[in-house]
């Protein structure tokens, strides 16, 4: 399963970054999110959504295999990952983030569909390979 | 632990660079929520009495609420907040867009802003980390200018504020400016910063938010997402956003035209939503975690120019489209991204531009004066106005002061059409036969503005429906109109309790207000947050102390406030709706008085509209009580 956007619907609200942080982390802070909305104003004044296509890029640069497919989706295993940061540089959507306040491990989507839900304009959707 | 809030008041003395950290008093959280109620009593506590509103002294305030930033319907409300340059006494404003959440991830309630610095600076604050900087490259941009500007230098993750050249100037209505498009707009605090040499603030929060029960909250949030999805106005609302009204405003004949001598356009298809849709529309843009983005982003292209500009909001469409007579959303649109990149609200600007006008028409103001001919429904005209006001430019130098004030210079007449309440514009309703709606701007603390009680459902429908299920049914609902002057105190006051408490929470009202989202839902919320067990009575209790003690302030900072700073302006009473629906009504100046007198008897205040020991006391305010009698 893997994430897909519909640029145009989007609105800015961010909500799915929010619902990310929540839904794998626990926690009410949208730094943690593993998606990124960019504003493109004021012109041409439009949205667009970076999701993670489960490509597995990162799966093949990382030095200690840290990072292993599971039912289509690529998963970090935070007890091998040794935070290299090598993942993060050749993510193509830009969609792997640094780890932040003080966690080793980046931050990457888990296909779980918490911002296909929330988001109230309908704009990301989760599709099967 | 204070659940829900970040726990820090970040305190900036712009004139010594002194950054100070302060805990957030649990006692002000408790007694106060948040947000407009944070502001109310930081200024109480804080602003020297009879401070200048654009001296140093002032403080200039931004909060936020317990709510803001968690998953929550619309939860990016900033509440704004300082000793009002267009008023004198209290002023508040409120925002949405992504700037309040920031703050709060960054680890502050309440930002608060003191002195003048030397040379115009830029707050940055990463964090923790606090820092002013030179602003000379920006200082003299427009506001969306300087937040292109700062987003391309700082980073996307970075939320800007900004001040256009009129809060630079200082004019008495200019506005703050965020996120492209939304604006702190009313009662002139982008003056105060401007005073403060502030050209713009930049925060990046990259922290978490604490919640009493974390799980609870969670679960909550993503059905609250859900309820508002299933109501009827998320589909039927949200395509047009606040613009949707504006055909009912006309089918009930409350649309300010002409500066408010008539109270309808023929045009007004030209200018509504629909038309937004058809000629301007990019794309929609929400606040923060909002459902329902009112926002509508897009381009227009006029004989002045192709501008990109997100509105015009409905207010924008009364007061440059009706007001001003602009009869094509294009035009609006293009004079509202002037109000917006020179930093101007558009309310207040469009009813100085429409006072010009009938001034000018009236041969108060000349063409010498003002550097051309100007008349109602010429854009370039307005234009012109809106820039020389901006700018300071000869007699746009008495425009920057206000209707009130420009008036009280001009004379001849003119304060009879100059349209405000306290010294601030009048907003996008025209009341000579809607005395609820008439009594809501009389006494809105900040000056004639609408969005404590918007109580034209009952003036003009007989309902007190949500604004989504009003505007459904169009003008075809029970007009009282001034059928009957009595009781209007009562959903005036209920309202004033209702609306302004999303302000304290830190969230936006229209999910309750144009959807009809329960406000029980909000107490339960708030009570997941924070731990606290309110319910939706007791918080509206909160917002009556709120309100008592804003009335309070303007009590202690004005000097001879009271019931004379209440009344409109006389064209209300001396002029009959010349024509359209509401043809030959206004209300005169005892029902005026009945009005105000059954409002303060209901409030607790006396006759000349002080609020009482007694009415202090009775909404836990015993000790602001006690400082307003040792301040007279």
């Amino acid at each position: 399963m893997h994430l897909t956007a519909e640029h145009a619907k989007c609105s800015g609200c961010r909500a799915c970054l929010l619902v990310c942080a929540l839904e794998n982390f626990r926690e009410i802070n949208p730094a943690r999110a593993a998606l990124a909305i960019a504003g493109h104003f004021p012109s041409p004044g439009t949205f667009s959504i970076r999701v993670c296509d489960q490509c597995g890029a990162c799966a093949e640069v990382c030095p200690v295999e840290a990072i292993y497919l599971k039912d289509d989706v690529y998963l970090i295993d935070a007890q091998e990952c040794t935070g290299c940061l090598t993942c993060v540089d050749v993510c193509p959507n830009e969609v792997l983030f640094p780890p932040i306040n003080g966690d080793d491990c980046p931050v990457k989507c888990t296909s779980c569909g918490a911002c296909v839900s929330i988001c109230p304009r309908d704009a990301l959707h989760l599709e099967g390979d | 632990m204070l659940f829900g809030y970040a726990g820090t008041i970040l305190c900036v003395d712009a004139g010594s660079g002194k950054i100070d950290k302060q805990p957030l008093p649990p006692s002000l959280a408790e007694r106060f929520i948040g947000g407009r109620g944070f502001v109310a009593k930081l200024l109480w506590d804080r602003l020297p009495p009879d401070t200048d509103a654009l001296a140093p002294e002032n403080v200039w305030l931004a909060a936020t609420g317990p709510l803001t930033g968690h998953l929550l319907p619309a939860s990016g409300k900033t509440h704004f907040g300082a000793k009002s340059p267009a008023t004198g006494g209290y002023a508040d404003s409120n925002m949405g867009g992504h700037f309040g959440p920031a703050l709060k991830y960054a680890g502050y309630d309440v930002l608060m802003i003191t002195g003048r610095a030397d040379a115009p600076s830029i707050l940055v604050i990463d964090n923790q980390s606090v820092a002013l900087r030179p602003a000379d490259a920006w200082w003299g941009t427009g506001a969306l200018t300087c937040e292109t500007a700062l987003k391309k230098e700082l980073g996307e993750d970075f939320q800007i504020l900004t001040i256009g050249p009129a809060g630079e100037k200082q004019v008495r209505f200019a506005c703050m400016s965020h996120d492209f498009g939304r604006q702190a707009g009313r009662t002139g605090l982008g003056a105060v910063l401007g005073s403060k040499n502030i050209k713009a603030i930049a925060v990046r929060g990259s922290g978490g938010l604490t919640a009493f029960d974390l799980e609870g909250v969670y679960q909550a949030g993503r059905q609250a997402f859900d309820k508002v999805k299933a109501k009827p106005g998320f589909a039927g609302w949200t395509p047009e956003g606040t613009a949707g009204i504006t055909n009912w405003v006309n089918e009930v004949g409350v649309f300010p035209t002409r500066n408010f001598k008539t109270s309808y356009a023929d045009f007004y298809k030209n200018i509504n939503g629909q038309a937004i849709l058809e000629h301007l529309k990019i794309t929609d843009k929400g606040c923060y975690c909002c459902p329902t983005p009112c926002g509508k982003y897009g381009k227009a292209k006029t004989v002045l120019g192709t501008v990109f500009v997100e509105g015009p909001e409905y207010e924008s469409i009364a007061l440059l489209g009706g007001n001003c007579l602009l009869s094509k959303i294009e035009e609006v649109a293009y004079a509202n991204w002037v109000c917006d990149e020179l930093g101007l609200d558009t309310i207040s600007a469009g009813a100085v531009a429409s006072w010009a006008i009938e001034c000018f028409e009236k041969g108060l103001l000349s063409q010498e004066q003002i550097g051309r001919d100007v008349a109602f429904g010429d854009l370039a005209a307005v234009a012109h106005l809106l820039e020389i006001m901006a700018a300071r430019k000869g007699i746009g130098d008495l425009l920057a002061e206000g209707v009130m004030r420009a008036a009280r210079q001009i004379g001849g007449g003119s304060e009879d059409f100059a349209i405000h309440v306290k010294g601030l514009e009048w907003t996008g309703y025209e009341c000579r036969n809607a005395p609820g709606m008439m009594l809501a701007y009389m006494t809105a603390d900040i000056g004639a503005h609408h969005n404590r009680a918007w109580v034209l459902g009952h003036d003009m429908a007989g309902s007190a429906a949500n604004v989504h299920d009003l505007v459904s049914a169009g003008g075809s609902g029970d007009k009282i109109g001034k059928a009957t002057i009595k009781d209007k105190e009562k959903p005036v006051i209920e309202l004033q309790h209702i609306r302004p408490l999303f302000d304290c929470l830190g969230i936006c009202r229209l999910q309750y207000m144009e959807l009809g989202f329960e406000g029980d839902n909000y107490a339960d919320l708030f009570q997941l947050i924070t731990g606290r067990s309110l319910t939706w009575q007791n918080l509206l209790a909160v917002s009556e102390r709120v309100w008592q003690l804003t009335r309070t302030f303007s009590v202690r900072e004005i000097a001879d406030f009271g019931r004379q700073y209440d009344y409109p302006p006389a064209r209300f009473s001396n002029e009959p709706v010349p024509s359209g629906p509401n043809e030959g009504h206004c209300l005169s100046r005892d029902e005026l008085d009945a009005l105000l007198d059954a409002y303060y008897a209901a409030r607790g205040w006396d006759k000349n509209g002080i609020p009482t020991a007694a009415a202090l006391e009775r909404v836990g305010l015993e000790d602001i009580s006690r400082e307003l009698a040792a301040c007279r």
